[in-house]
């Protein structure tokens, strides 16, 4: 019983820094700014507008969590691999970028990608002719699947690791292909592992603010610049709270959705 | 025994002299809410060393954060530093004092037109401090026409060549004044119109992107042909890159100005005026300009620029081009218009 008194401070911080905050998001979404009740906020998250910002956000998050799938699962599959686990080095190259402040990462990328950046510079210097790449919903794209690739890497990395090889042994010795005993060992194992990998790249994806701003000149607003704007510009927090809140409904339902596909309940790898 | 008493005179004589030294009025203390580097700090010590004020010294980015800090009781300022719409808003709401100019002969030295500005009215509440405008950075080597209206930052001929500000007031504003209505208008006519043509300025593929921080460094890099741009951070940019010119359109623009007030909770007046004075004090106006490098509201002061000084737009506009120019003024009451327009030609 005593050792409930260990999660005093815990419980202390999560009221302090979760509750209070949601609580103070829900307050503002719900009133004007004379302080009176009022759904004027939460119906303007329904414009057309608002909208158009939404699905351009979940598109390019969508996009982007796909790519850091394709790219992160062999990386990851690659690093679990016996041949690699000695290397311990290729590991912390793949983390490494992680080290370093992510808002000077994307300047960095922005100085590779301008139209006199170090790309177009060296495209020219061989005769091509310079390419658009700043500004673009690509660019957008590259710096978020740059910035977040790391995450989607190390918890499949991790599934993949604790896996039981006898298992795969065991599929081999029954005569399964390569193919089969991903398709139907390996990948269904690590299931957990990429449930968590999605959630932890849709999330800041889909939330982002600096990215869009620097790697697509402010040209593709997205939610979290629209939160930004409300707060910081308009002074209308009201409507920027029932954004954050319209996202957070948003992010919610679709972790809902995803741990319904995760058919190891229970047992759970990821952070989810 | 002999060198003990040459010590215990000196003692002696410094206790005697001591009040007399400056030192002694080191308990006055003003503390002063500025813009962010935005004063030269050897104007402070020298001040603190001229009249034994101490000197107190907060900063704010933005003139908002300013308002908060002021009004939520953070901290006692005897005097701050914002901008001509929220010093309209600030006497609105009754938080400045009024200025004893007995106390600030140096302010007889202002430039004729800002004694008298629309949002304070004979400057009763407000010495101005710094002024600028909003105008048109070009690049001599992408354009070869010369640039005098708004309308060619709308030119459809610019592909992906033209930075806008990300600052609602500001684009709105000069698109208002393109079309020959007033910066500060409410009919919602003027707004759509300017909307419309914000909308179709992006739609033509003209804008290369929306920025404020980082547009000064992509135009020195040569990024693009033209940007919307404040005067200061023009100054900057051109200072760097030889083929920048900055202009302000013949439509007219915006004129902002940055003027010292001291609020109602001030509990050190003649302090707090004393500063006021020194900032006004050619000699000093003239350091602090020189460092800021924003266009002086000190009439002496611009005599003493030296030629190329006095060539740039942007340092040194032309009193016909201010004469073009409008102040903004305090918007909170239509805010939610402009929320809902900036948001349809940004998202």
């Amino acid at each position: 019983m005593k050792r409930s008194y260990f999660s005093g401070p815990y419980a202390l911080w999560m009221v302090l820094f979760t509750i209070c905050p949601m609580i103070f998001v829900l307050y503002y979404a719900f009133t004007n700014g004379d302080g009176g009740f009022s759904v004027q906020s939460i119906l303007e998250c329904l414009e057309p507008t608002t909208i158009r910002v939404f699905l351009r956000s979940v598109k390019l998050a969508f996009i982007c969590t796909v790519i850091c799938l394709i790219l992160g699962y062999p990386a990851a599959q690659i690093l679990a691999s016996k041949d690699f686990s000695k290397y311990k080095l290729l590991f912390v190259l793949f983390i490494l970028p992680m080290w370093m402040n992510f808002l000077l990462r994307t300047y960095a990328t922005m100085s590779l990608l301008e139209r006199r950046g170090i790309i177009n510079t060296i495209l020219e210097r061989f005769g091509f002719e310079p390419l658009t790449l700043i500004g673009t919903e690509g660019a957008v794209v590259f710096g978020m699947v740059y910035n977040y690739l790391p995450f989607m890497i190390l918890p499949i990395h991790t599934a993949l690791k604790k896996m039981d090889t006898r298992v795969i042994e065991a599929a081999q010795d029954l005569g399964a292909n390569p193919l089969r005993v991903f398709t139907r060992v390996i990948f269904p194992l690590s299931i957990p592992g990429v449930i968590s990998g999605i959630t932890m790249v849709f999330m800041p994806a889909v939330t982002t603010f600096a990215i869009s701003r620097l790697l697509g000149s402010g040209n593709f607003m997205l939610l979290g610049d629209m939160i930004e704007t409300q707060f910081l510009e308009m002074h209308d927090w009201s409507f920027g709270s029932a954004l954050s809140m319209f996202m957070m409904v948003i992010i919610v339902l679709s972790i809902g959705l995803l741990n319904r596909i995760d058919p190891s309940k229970g047992e759970r790898s990821g952070n989810w | 025994m002999k060198k003990l008493s040459v010590l215990v005179a000196l003692a002696l004589v410094f206790t005697f002299f001591a009040p007399v030294l400056p030192a002694a009025r080191a308990e006055e203390t003003i503390t002063v809410f500025n813009w962010y580097d935005y004063i030269d700090d050897s104007v402070i010590e020298q001040f603190e060393e001229e009249t034994g004020i101490k000197v107190k010294y907060a900063n704010f980015t933005t003139v908002e954060e300013m308002y908060v800090k002021m009004t939520s009781g953070g901290g006692k300022y005897d005097i701050i530093i914002p901008s001509d719409y929220m010093i309209e808003r600030l006497i609105k709401e009754d938080m400045l004092q009024e200025l004893d100019y007995d106390l600030i002969p140096n302010a007889e030295g202002l430039i004729e037109w800002m004694k008298d500005p629309s949002y304070d009215p004979e400057g009763a509440h407000s010495v101005p401090y710094m002024w600028g405008t909003v105008g048109i950075l070009y690049n001599t080597e992408y354009v070869d026409e010369e640039i005098t209206s708004w309308q060619s930052i709308f030119d459809p001929k610019y592909q992906k060549d033209v930075f806008m500000l990300k600052s609602y007031r500001d684009t709105i504003g000069i698109t208002l004044k393109m079309l020959g209505y007033p910066i500060n208008t409410h009919d919602e006519e003027a707004l759509n119109a300017a909307k419309e043509a914000l909308i179709q300025q992006k739609k033509d593929g003209i804008v290369q992107g929306y920025l404020v921080d980082e547009v000064k460094d992509k135009m020195i890099g040569g990024e693009a042909a033209m940007a919307v741009m404040w005067s200061g951070d023009a100054m900057y940019a051109i200072m760097e890159n030889d083929s920048l010119e900055y202009v302000i359109p013949e439509e007219g623009s915006n004129v902002w100005l940055d003027a010292m007030c001291i609020p109602k909770t001030c509990e050190n007046v003649e302090a707090a005026h004393a500063f006021i004075d020194f900032m006004c004090r050619p000699d000093i106006a003239y350091k602090n300009m020189q460092y800021i490098y924003y266009s002086t509201p000190i009439a002496e002061v611009v005599e003493m620029l030296d030629e190329e000084e006095l060539e740039y737009e942007a340092l040194n506009p032309s009193e016909e081009a201010v004469e073009r120019c409008e102040f903004f003024q305090d918007t909170s009451d239509f805010i939610d218009i402009y929320n809902k327009i900036w948001n349809e030609i940004t998202a």
